[in-house]
């Protein structure tokens, strides 16, 4: 699909700031505000928008015990389907937040997230390892979130302009 | 023994303060301000010049540079200007890193201003110019651009100004505090007559980077006007850059000469951490520049269109990060507007009669802010305005 300068401008916009209203992005790029809301619904329609959601800070709360693990995978690819058909197979399990077919040495980078470490075990050894095309597994866990989707977790960064300058 | 006289020097002494000082220190005291009063980037330093920076400090260097520079980034500059704006200076003797634009302003009035003669400045302007203008010994001849022409110098305005004292011609586009920007076309017309009265253009160009429309056009690269103009850049505003103080000059070998003598003097050199950090900024830091300016642009579009919404009437500016909407529909002055706008809804913006002639019935909004905090500023102006006009 071809997208003009403003699509891809809008794109960009939504993509710091899902939270920017038709209005306020019509008049950042100086199209009406009707075009910018359709032009949002039919990108929403074709997919190109594929969902909204919130980046959550979740070491924030108190016992918080969830886990976040990376996990490489080789696998055999087969005649016909190539990977697709196993990384369908591993996205479609809920604990599953990400699956990336790599280059290097091995195929599907997989992100798991779990309710303990004992969770994502089960979920390795059970449900991924046993998969007839897996070949090996490496799990690695998360151990503190600095910075995901562009955004710094624990950004020290204030505004220490001087109010009025020259 | 007590004092009984004044030490101060008459000329400082005579010099009033700049008028933004009132409003820092009135703003600087209130909690919950949104400011659209600072002349300065949103955005922090590129990390990478921020860490060429602090590694050129873990090798130790530390000493001076060059009075001029070092030639490193010398030839950066060179480069960058080269490219970028189509002007060509030796990095050996044309072109000399200054503490900020700022002093570069400076050691160019000094090093051309003999006593009496006139500068013409062209106001609204940096409240800097005519000042330094004044310390060189010099007079400032002050013309104000209007509303009407967008704040445009008009050729005929420049032409009334000069006399037979006139030196030179202070420009500096695209401007602080309109944000107005002057095209090919325009500077033209300018260049023309100050070839016809054999002035010299001084060319603060600080705000290069930052032209939204279309690409800056340098007077310096007009026909047989690289002889007759100093041209100021600088780090601050297109690098975010401001607290390193950088800056540098580019003129022709005599008037470089002449620059460098007052400047080895009074400065020796610039700061050698900045001027690492410089040459990282030059060699690749303009992805981030062109990622600021877009930003900036969206930004720039909204404020305009959000306040001809108000009823705040506001040209589309060409460049910098300022916009600069006539308040006259309020009839209030713009000190007042300024000033019950600060105290009712705790916005801060520069009233235009800061920045000289033409400036009165204006309001100078930056728009170097993130749009969550312009989106809240446009909603309490808006707010300041209704209660203004049902009083």
């Amino acid at each position: 699909m071809k997208l003009n300068e403003k699509e891809v401008e809008i794109l960009e916009i939504l993509q710091k700031d899902a939270r920017f209203e038709a209005a306020d992005i019509a008049k950042m790029i100086g199209l009406a505000e009707a075009e910018v809301a359709e032009t949002i619904r039919r990108l929403e329609e074709e997919k190109v928008i594929v969902h909204y959601a919130t980046l959550v800070d979740w070491a924030k709360m108190d016992n918080f015990t969830g886990v976040t693990a990376m996990i490489d995978v080789k696998v055999t690819p087969k005649r016909g389907v190539g990977f697709d058909e196993v990384a369908e197979r591993i996205y479609r399990f809920k604990e599953v937040s990400s699956v990336y077919l790599m280059s290097g040495v091995y195929d599907l980078s997989v992100t798991v997230e779990g309710k303990s470490m004992n969770e994502i075990a089960r979920f390795v050894s059970e449900k991924l390892s046993t998969l007839e095309s897996v070949v090996s597994t490496t799990t690695h866990f998360q151990l503190k979130k600095y910075k995901h989707d562009g955004m710094i977790y624990t950004s020290k960064q204030q505004d220490n302009r001087i109010v009025v300058s020259p | 023994m007590t004092v009984t006289k004044s030490y101060i020097a008459k000329s400082v002494e005579n010099m009033r303060p700049s008028g933004i000082r009132k409003f820092f220190d009135l703003a600087a005291t209130m909690e919950g301000v949104v400011s659209l009063g600072v002349g300065e980037p949103d955005f922090v330093t590129s990390w990478s010049v921020r860490e060429a920076a602090i590694s050129s400090l873990e090798r130790g260097f530390t000493s001076y540079t060059a009075n001029a520079g070092l030639i490193e980034l010398r030839r950066e500059i060179a480069h960058y200007m080269a490219t970028r704006f189509q002007v060509h200076y030796s990095p050996q003797d044309e072109i000399i890193v200054t503490v900020g634009a700022s002093q570069a302003i400076d050691i160019a009035m000094r090093a051309i201003t003999d006593l009496g003669d006139e500068i013409i400045v062209v106001e609204p302007c940096f409240v800097s110019y005519a000042p330094l203008v004044e310390l060189a010994g010099g007079k400032a001849v002050t013309i104000g651009t209007t509303g009407d022409s967008g704040f445009k110098l008009q050729p005929e305005q420049l032409e009334a100004a000069i006399t037979s004292k006139t030196k030179a011609v202070l420009l500096c586009y695209p401007n602080n505090p309109t944000g107005t920007q002057l095209d090919k076309e325009d500077l033209e017309l300018i260049a023309d007559i100050v070839k016809k009265h054999d002035l010299l253009v001084i060319a603060d160009e600080i705000y290069a980077e930052l032209a939204y429309d279309q690409d800056h056009t340098s007077i310096a690269s007009l026909d047989g006007m690289r002889e007759r103009t100093i041209l100021i850049n600088g780090f601050s505003k297109g690098f975010a850059m401001t607290g390193w103080r950088l800056g540098f000059t580019c003129a022709p070998v005599e008037i470089s000469g002449a620059m460098l003598k007052i400047h080895q003097y009074a400065m020796m050199c610039a700061s050698t951490p900045a001027q690492y950090g410089a040459i990282e900024a030059l060699q690749h830091g303009m992805t981030d520049v062109e990622s600021m300016k877009k930003d900036y642009r969206q930004r720039r579009n909204y404020v305009v269109q959000s306040f001809n919404e108000l009823g705040l009437d506001c040209h589309l500016p060409g460049g910098a990060f300022y916009v600069f909407p006539s308040i006259q529909s309020t009839g209030l002055t713009s000190e007042q507007f300024a000033e019950q706008l600060l105290l009712e809804e705790k916005v801060a913006v520069v009233p235009g009669s800061v920045f000289g002639k033409g400036g009165e019935g204006y309001i100078r909004c930056s728009y170097a802010s993130s749009m969550a905090q312009l989106q809240e500023a446009v909603k309490r102006i808006g707010r300041f305005i209704e209660k203004k006009q049902t009083n």
